[in-house]
């Protein structure tokens, strides 16, 4: 056990720290769930990616830096705390990129990969479909082949960032007679191609943040089928989904919240009645900690040739419940005026983004897997609980 | 930077395992309960000719000369088979202190030389008291004791001292209040020299604690997966069920985000005691917390079996709700925290998860808990 950063992992800290300063955008950009906004995160990523610094992880023939996890983990670190934006493409690079490098063809790699890296084509998600929500496995969507194509047909629901993205990747039924998790095939479906209708649905703050797609005979080149067909759902399944669930939500973010969450408190600390406050600031900054010291132990562990195990399915539950927990303590903070948008006449520095935060932390515990569900697989798969 | 314990450490860790599973049984506890000191004296043996007791006490005394970072582990597989032995306090708080006087420029540095060689020799043992402790655990079972008096350090024969027991709802804890008389014979340390002793005892202590802690519910947790899997009611086993599931899943969540910190913890103790506060208390604090929701969810599933004197848990549950409130309870390790995250020079931010490492004079030591 060696708990000190290396000099060249410093070294690469200090490189990322002096990037952001030099590339970081002057003002906070818009919301991606807006057309404006949407199109300056696109510019960041290709900022981003001017630089390398899009995804480190990747190869360098990707537009990566080859990057070890320790290191992804500092880059993160770095990112919020420079209060750099959003990635508004995280279904590509966190999510699918992965998986494409492991399971696609040498053509799909070069198609796809380096257009998503540079932020030419960003990426949605379409898992979810409104008869198939935690429970996955009921997908109704088709893809019927029909010579070098598919033809699909259905809906998919709740697909995160599908009003302006350029493509989506989906599990489609591709047996017609399969049942459950078999018969599914993984199909990426650019969103411009004709018989694809996108419906925005607003989410709690009233931006449409994710969206209902319709396919009505939608032809897509079987090209697009990511892996073996009928191999969607182990593709998705796979340990290397395990890896995304630890990228996806860096223990970063949550630092830097908690770090924030600290600042409010010493201002308002004077005026606070409520006692129990000071107990949740420092469960808040504790946690956050924890969630940090817990993914170093598993990127360690990775890279000295561990595998990740079920009890990553901690993980999600975990980061939820302290986003929750920090937003909350911060609008208790902030009391009465908690509730201002930031556009309103008496809106005042102090209120940050923590109403939009505080917002947002609420879809944590249902998204990617309710925690319900998250909480079922670490009693069957973690601790073996019977089934049924 | 690496976040993983050695394969010496984890092969250690598993022999000290096996020799604790066939050696601490739940009926060779209360077999315990019903001697006379609390202690299986054959364990004691075993333990001493491993070299357990003399893991912290330096080469030069005829010890292994390893750190906290090598007996956490252990710590935790003591707490797994709920020992009732104070290994973990003895060898890892007040032979550790000991150590530290030895190898310091003190003019008792040769007196604890002495005694450390006899405890590496397996012909003595020592317990320490503390100001945060009102007893002392087994103190009848070692011929020394650490006492505070002040800022000073005093060691002390047992035999010198009057022990008054007392009875701990856990019947595994044998616990006394010692009353005695310092004086400047039995003085080792004293001033600020003593004042970090017993700091570093303290962060000891509740590194021990919390590494027990983590132990204790993670074996609570295993009888309660066990529990629900073989008892049935409506035709099938009462761990079918969500409501029993996410209870458990709960507290696995808990102990998954324990275990780091308790890591962290004992690195920091072990590479840079002075500042190693902060680390200590979110251990305890963390570790106190996962296990008592272990106790709490474990009982639940149990049902009314759970609440009785026949069923085992309660060895484990008892455990964790005494040795919780020692080397300073939820409220002491809380407050420490707090007052760090006030104070203005505060290192906060994901880049001081490990303390001061982007400092200018590139510092690159655990730095956390300075204040």
């Amino acid at each position: 056990m060696e708990l000190t950063y290396t000099v060249e992992e410093q070294a690469f800290r200090l490189q990322v720290r002096q990037w952001l300063v030099d590339n970081l955008p002057e003002n906070p950009l818009k919301s991606f769930d807006t057309q404006e906004g949407f199109e300056q995160h696109r510019q960041w990523e290709k900022t981003l990616a001017s630089g390398n610094w899009g995804m480190v992880t990747w190869p360098k023939e990707y537009g990566g830096r080859g990057c070890n996890l320790i290191e992804w983990l500092i880059f993160e670190e770095e990112y919020y705390r420079a209060g750099a934006p959003l990635r508004v493409n995280q279904n590509g690079i966190f999510l699918l990129g992965p998986t494409l490098m492991e399971y696609g063809t040498d053509e799909q790699k070069q198609r796809f990969i380096s257009a998503m890296a540079s932020g030419d084509e960003i990426w949605a998600q379409g898992w979810s479909e409104p008869g198939a929500g935690s429970d996955m496995a009921a997908i109704r969507s088709k893809a019927t082949r029909d010579g070098d194509e598919y033809v699909i047909n259905g809906q998919k629901i709740w697909s995160t960032r599908a009003v302006f993205a350029d493509w989506v990747f989906c599990m489609f039924r591709t047996d017609p007679d399969s049942k459950r998790h078999h018969g599914l095939s993984f199909v990426f479906v650019p969103l411009d191609a004709e018989g694809v209708t996108v419906r925005p649905i607003d989410q709690l703050n009233g931006l449409p943040g994710f969206a209902e797609i319709f396919f009505d005979n939608v032809r897509v080149p079987v090209s697009h089928r990511l892996g073996e067909e009928g191999d969607g759902w182990s593709i998705a399944m796979s340990t290397a989904g395990f890896e995304r669930g630890l990228m996806l939500r860096s223990p970063a973010r949550f630092q830097q919240a908690a770090k924030n969450l600290m600042e409010l408190y010493r201002a308002k600390r004077n005026d606070i009645l409520d006692l129990s406050i000071e107990d949740a600031v420092v469960r808040c900054y504790m946690d956050a900690e924890a969630y940090a010291l817990s993914t170093y132990q598993t990127a360690s562990r990775l890279m000295s040739g561990g595998q990740i195990g079920a009890e990553s399915s901690c993980n999600k539950i975990f980061w939820s419940e302290l986003d929750i927990k920090i937003h909350d303590t911060a609008m208790r903070l902030l009391g009465a005026r908690g509730e201002l948008e930031p556009d309103s006449e008496d809106a005042c520095a102090e209120l940050g983004t923590w109403l939009d935060g505080f917002l947002f932390a609420q879809s944590g515990p249902i998204y990617a897997g309710t925690n319900e569900v998250q909480r079922n697989i670490i009693a069957e798969r973690m601790l073996g609980m019977p089934r049924k | 930077m690496n976040f993983t314990y050695s394969k010496d450490q984890l092969t250690y860790r598993n022999t000290v395992a096996a020799l604790l599973a066939g050696e601490v049984t739940a009926e060779s506890i209360r077999a315990r309960w019903a001697s006379a000191q609390g202690i299986d004296s054959n364990l004691t043996q075993q333990l001493s000719d491993m070299g357990l007791n003399a893991m912290l006490v330096p080469e030069f005394c005829g010890g292994l000369g390893l750190s906290e970072l090598d007996f956490i582990l252990l710590a935790q597989e003591c707490g797994r088979v709920a020992m009732p032995e104070p290994l973990v306090e003895n060898a890892m708080v007040a032979t550790a202190m000991l150590s530290d006087i030895a190898c310091s420029d003190l003019a008792t540095a040769n007196q604890c030389q002495d005694v450390l060689e006899k405890i590496a020799a397996g012909d003595a043992s020592v317990a320490c008291g503390h100001w945060i402790n009102p007893y002392i655990n087994m103190a009848d079972t070692n011929q020394w004791l650490l006492l505070p008096h002040g800022e000073e350090v005093h060691l002390v024969s047992t035999e010198a001292v009057d022990l008054i027991d007392q009875r701990s709802s856990d019947p595994s804890r044998r616990i006394f209040k010692v009353n005695w008389q310092p004086s400047s014979r039995t003085k080792i340390a004293g001033g600020q020299q003593g004042a970090d002793l017993w700091r570093s005892a303290l962060n000891r202590g509740a590194l021990g604690v919390a590494g027990q802690l983590i132990g204790l519910a993670e074996s609570i947790l295993q009888r309660a997966v066990v529990f629900t899997t073989d008892r049935e009611q409506f035709g099938r086993p009462v761990g079918a069920n969500q409501a029993v599931k996410h209870l458990l899943a709960d507290c696995a969540v808990s102990l998954e985000f324990a275990k780091p910190v308790i890591s962290r913890a004992a690195y920091a103790v072990a590479t840079a005691p002075t500042r190693a506060d902060w680390a200590v208390s979110h251990a305890k604090v963390a570790a106190s917390q996962a296990a008592l929701l272990s106790v709490r969810h474990g009982m639940q599933v149990h049902g009314a079996m759970g609440y009785t004197w026949e069923c085992d848990l309660q060895i484990w549950m008892k455990r964790c709700w005494a040795i919780d409130k020692t080397w300073g309870d939820a409220g002491f390790h809380k407050n420490r925290i707090h007052e760090w995250l006030l104070n203005p020079n505060a290192l906060m931010g994901a880049e001081h998860t490990f303390g001061k490492s982007m400092s200018p004079n590139n510092e690159t030591t655990l730095e956390q808990g300075a204040a």
